[in-house]
């Protein structure tokens, strides 16, 4: 039981939104599993911040390497949490003022808005930033010219960078019919022009062919764990 | 204490001195934050909204006894905290330290705790608990809830059913209580999965590809467009060639496996351009809040320039 | 320049101070050997600089580099400039803050446009900051430049939902079943531009701003795709647009990819909108093409660089 009546759930789940897509008189099955996931993955939402929770008391509980660090993961969590969840500085909404509870959770200047503004912001901001240090220590460490498609990769890389800014004007800006009338059949040949039939011919052509690739995986991945196939989702005992 | 860290400290001193010196002792000043003040539900509230230095200026030079637009000590605070939490991140590219690991911690915390909030207020609310006992929600959080959309569906008790048992994880022990619902999400998402990407992925993408190799305008033969649906069509089929596995990639098949590479190559090299593209203009955004909102040394959108007050401003 | 450079003297003096060591091991150990050992926090201080430097010199001197745009970009303009004032649109803003650098300023300017057009802007959202994220538009965009628009009866902000394309697949047929009320909590009937609408094949165009999954891919894949009457255009990140240029055109018309094709959306909306001087926020990604072109000739000379290194040591060993 502990594994049939999960097969048969994924089965139903899986099934009812493909015939749902054929069959116009189920399509409310459909939209009645999709909403039922939907939620679902709301309560997702809960599940990894008490399992996030759980592991960080864990931390500190056991004194592990680095658990005043897991202190603050804790005291933030908690904060966060209850600010937005009791609208700490929220105003109740203009059209039900008599309604304590009915003030929007992020509204401007309320204490969740607050954390928005000052920590959540700049702190995920700011760590995706990194990535453009490290990708330009990447560039000068990891790409050689070393073959054929190695040069090809750069080349391509080099012409996108220079045609995707000024640059790319300002280089190949003599290429221009009004310097000389033969250019006229040249003007692809510009930087700038360049990046655009790279990125509809050759970049189409690629991404096309991965897309076909990776479409025919997915369905068959999908097929695998509807019909029972692949049950490595569910565990061993 | 070694030479490099009495460099550093020495070098963060002079920073935090020019820091205070820029913000206590020059004309300009640094890093404040200004509200304006706006009643709200027939004036039983203010609601404080953001507003400029310029905008704080033009009022004050307008009406020195004004309130409307104030200075506030609490989002200057928290704008102090945000040039920290930017630098402490960016102190991880000199190497580790306390400072970084801490802003990380609070990332984690704040992250997750924001998640849970937004799927509490937005979803759990209004699609669970709104639909299963709507008069609640609209006693308690949503007095607007009404009409049709707030009618109770007894259906989604099965969704509450299987939130508790999602959340039965957490527990110490019958972590597989939580396997139905999660059999359900894999079972749902592999069902949207199958049928999208075999429509929109597979078969569509078969059909853009079936160009006109021959591209007729106007009774004109079109030479360019032509050669660029050809190597379209040319381009993806040798790539699918290169990703056939079932035979050895040999004589003709291997020639065309290659060109596949080639065009591969040119496709990761476009993909390596626009990736660096996205990353400058993710650093260049933060270094303009450093720049412009906190140390004010620019104004590119005249924020601080003393505004002219339009209508709505000192009435 | 040279009158940036004397007035800004201070900036330059800090720049070739944070370079003394690094020139100081050149002229010590040779510049081959420098660049063998090159210890890699070198090129983030470098990254660093190619990118201050120019936000600071555009932010003080205003200059930024003119924009051409391309056929894209004027494909994605034009499929929301041939509307009618009145005409449904769905902004779906797929995106938080990590991402806002790229995509801010089409958010930006695609609600400028949408504005100035007196389209209904319907705003949702399949990312949990991407309510947020269509707050901030509006606070930016509609409420001070567009104070004729009114809440609920021009624009709507439906707020998030979770699900990823779970939220596509419902809305496409039957919006109200998950949308029961907008963000701020009002009734659907309460509002007068829900009247009648029951679905999101009811808008005349889609615009998703889209930072990954779910985004763009999904738009096209849920709603396009079933229901091939729908138009969509997106505003993607860097990474994502070029794995969306095959859905171009057929399921996708329009496609804005990175900050460039922010800045030539922009330079399309603000000419035909913005008048003579136009408000300098709607050109955010004009001025960030700035230290675009600085770092990317960074990155570029690094690899040069790299490579001639590589190919001197590969000649040797030969």
């Amino acid at each position: 039981m502990k594994q049939t009546g999960p097969l048969l759930i994924t089965a139903a789940g899986g099934f009812v939104l493909i015939v749902a897509y054929f069959i116009p008189f189920a399509q409310n099955w459909g939209e009645l599993a999709a909403i039922w996931f939907d939620i679902l993955a709301a309560v997702a939402f809960i599940l990894g911040g008490g399992n996030l929770l759980k592991t960080h008391l864990k931390r500190i509980s056991d004194r592990a390497r680095g658990w005043g660090y897991s202190g603050v993961v804790v005291v933030s969590f908690l904060a966060t949490l209850f600010v937005g969840l009791v609208k700490v500085g929220v105003n109740p909404s203009a059209q039900f003022p008599d309604f304590a509870w009915s003030g929007q959770y992020r509204q401007m200047g309320s204490a969740f808005w607050y954390l928005f503004q000052y920590a959540f912001t700049p702190l995920t901001a700011t760590m995706f930033s990194l990535l453009a240090f490290y990708i330009a220590s990447a560039a000068f460490r990891a790409f050689r010219a070393k073959n054929v498609e190695a040069v090809l990769l750069l080349g391509t890389a080099f012409i996108i960078l220079l045609g995707r800014t000024f640059a790319g004007v300002a280089l190949t800006s003599w290429i221009d019919p009004d310097v000389w009338a033969g250019f006229a059949y040249f003007t692809g040949l510009r930087l700038e022009n360049l990046t655009v039939y790279i990125m509809s011919v050759f970049n189409t052509a690629g991404n096309r062919a991965i897309m076909i690739g990776i479409a025919l995986g997915i369905v068959a991945t999908s097929l695998k764990v509807l019909l029972g196939i692949d049950r490595s989702y569910l565990g061993k005992d | 204490m070694r030479r490099e860290n009495v460099f550093w400290m020495a070098l963060l001193v002079i920073g935090a001195a020019a820091l205070l010196w820029r913000s206590a002792f020059t004309t300009e000043g640094m890093g404040r934050e200004y509200v304006r003040a706006v009643p709200v539900a027939n004036g039983r509230w203010t609601q404080s909204d953001p507003a400029t230095y310029g905008e704080y200026q033009g009022a004050e030079a307008a009406l020195p006894a004004q309130t409307e637009y104030q200075f506030s000590l609490p989002r200057t605070i928290g704008l102090w905290l945000a040039a920290f939490f930017t630098l402490a991140i960016f102190s991880f590219l000199f190497g580790d330290n306390p400072f970084y690991k801490v802003a990380e911690a609070v990332l984690v915390g704040v992250s997750a705790a924001y998640w849970m909030v937004i799927g509490f207020w937005d979803v759990i609310v209004p699609n669970l608990v709104g639909k299963i006992w709507p008069a609640l929600v609209r006693a308690w959080a949503m007095p607007g809830l009404s009409g049709p959309e707030a009618e109770p569906s007894p259906s989604y008790i099965v969704v509450l059913v299987l939130s508790v048992m999602l959340l039965w994880r957490l527990a110490p022990k019958g972590g597989w209580i939580a396997r139905w619902p999660l059999a359900f999400i894999i079972g749902t998402t592999a069902g949207l999965r199958l049928i999208a990407f075999l429509h929109g992925d597979f078969l569509v993408q078969i059909r853009n590809t079936i160009l006109p190799l021959a591209v007729i305008d106007g009774g004109v033969f079109d030479p360019w467009l032509s050669l660029q649906n050809l190597l379209i069509v040319v381009g993806v089929l040798c790539c699918l060639v290169y990703f056939f596995f079932s035979f050895e990639h040999q004589g003709a098949v291997g020639a065309t496996a290659k060109a596949g590479i080639w065009v591969l190559m040119i496709t990761f090299g476009a993909a390596f351009g626009y990736t660096v593209m996205g990353r400058i203009a993710l650093l260049a955004i933060r270094l303009e809040f450093l720049l412009d909102d906190w140390l004010w040394l620019i104004d590119p959108t005249g924020r601080r320039v003393a505004a002219l007050l339009a209508g709505g401003g000192l009435g | 320049m040279t009158e940036f450079i004397v007035n800004q003297w201070w900036l330059v003096a800090i720049v070739i101070a944070s370079l003394i060591p690094l020139v100081m091991r050149i002229v010590s150990a040779g510049l081959l050997e420098t660049l063998r050992t090159l210890d890699r926090r070198w090129i983030f201080l470098l990254l660093l600089w190619a990118v201050l430097i120019p936000i600071y010199f555009i932010g003080v001197t205003g200059r930024t580099f003119p924009e051409v745009p391309s056929v894209l970009a004027r494909a994605t303009f034009d499929e929301i400039d041939r509307l009618n004032p009145g005409d449904p649109i769905l902004l779906a803003f797929d995106y938080d803050p990590p991402s806002e650098g790229e995509l801010g300023p089409m958010a930006t300017a695609f609600v400028y446009h949408a504005a100035s057009k007196k389209l209904r802007m319907y705003f949702m959202a399949l990312w949990p900051l991407g309510a947020q994220m269509i707050d901030n538009t509006i606070a930016k965009v509609i409420t001070p430049d567009f104070r004729d628009l009114v809440y609920g009866r021009d624009y709507i902000n439906l707020g998030f939902k979770s699900g990823q394309e779970g939220v596509i697949k419902v809305v496409v047929t039957n919006l109200r079943e998950l949308y029961t009320t907008d963000s701020r909590g009002t009734a659907m009937q309460d509002i007068p531009m829900m009247e009648g609408i029951t679905n999101i094949q009811q808008m005349k165009v889609i615009v998703s701003v889209s930072a990954g999954y779910p985004g763009t891919k999904e738009w096209v894949q849920y709603a396009v795709t079933p229901f091939p009457s729908l138009r969509l255009v997106a505003g993607a990140t860097g990474v994502q647009a070029p794995l969306l240029y095959p859905y171009v055109p057929r399921q996708l018309p329009g496609l804005l990819g990175a900050i460039k094709g922010a800045a030539e959306y922009e330079k399309l909306v603000v000419d035909a909108y913005g008048g003579a001087n136009a408000d300098p926020k709607y050109l955010e990604a004009l001025r960030r093409m700035g230290p675009q072109l600085v770092a990317h000739l960074l990155i570029i000379t690094l690899i040069v660089v790299a490579n001639v290194v590589f190919l001197i040591d590969r000649g040797r060993k030969r």
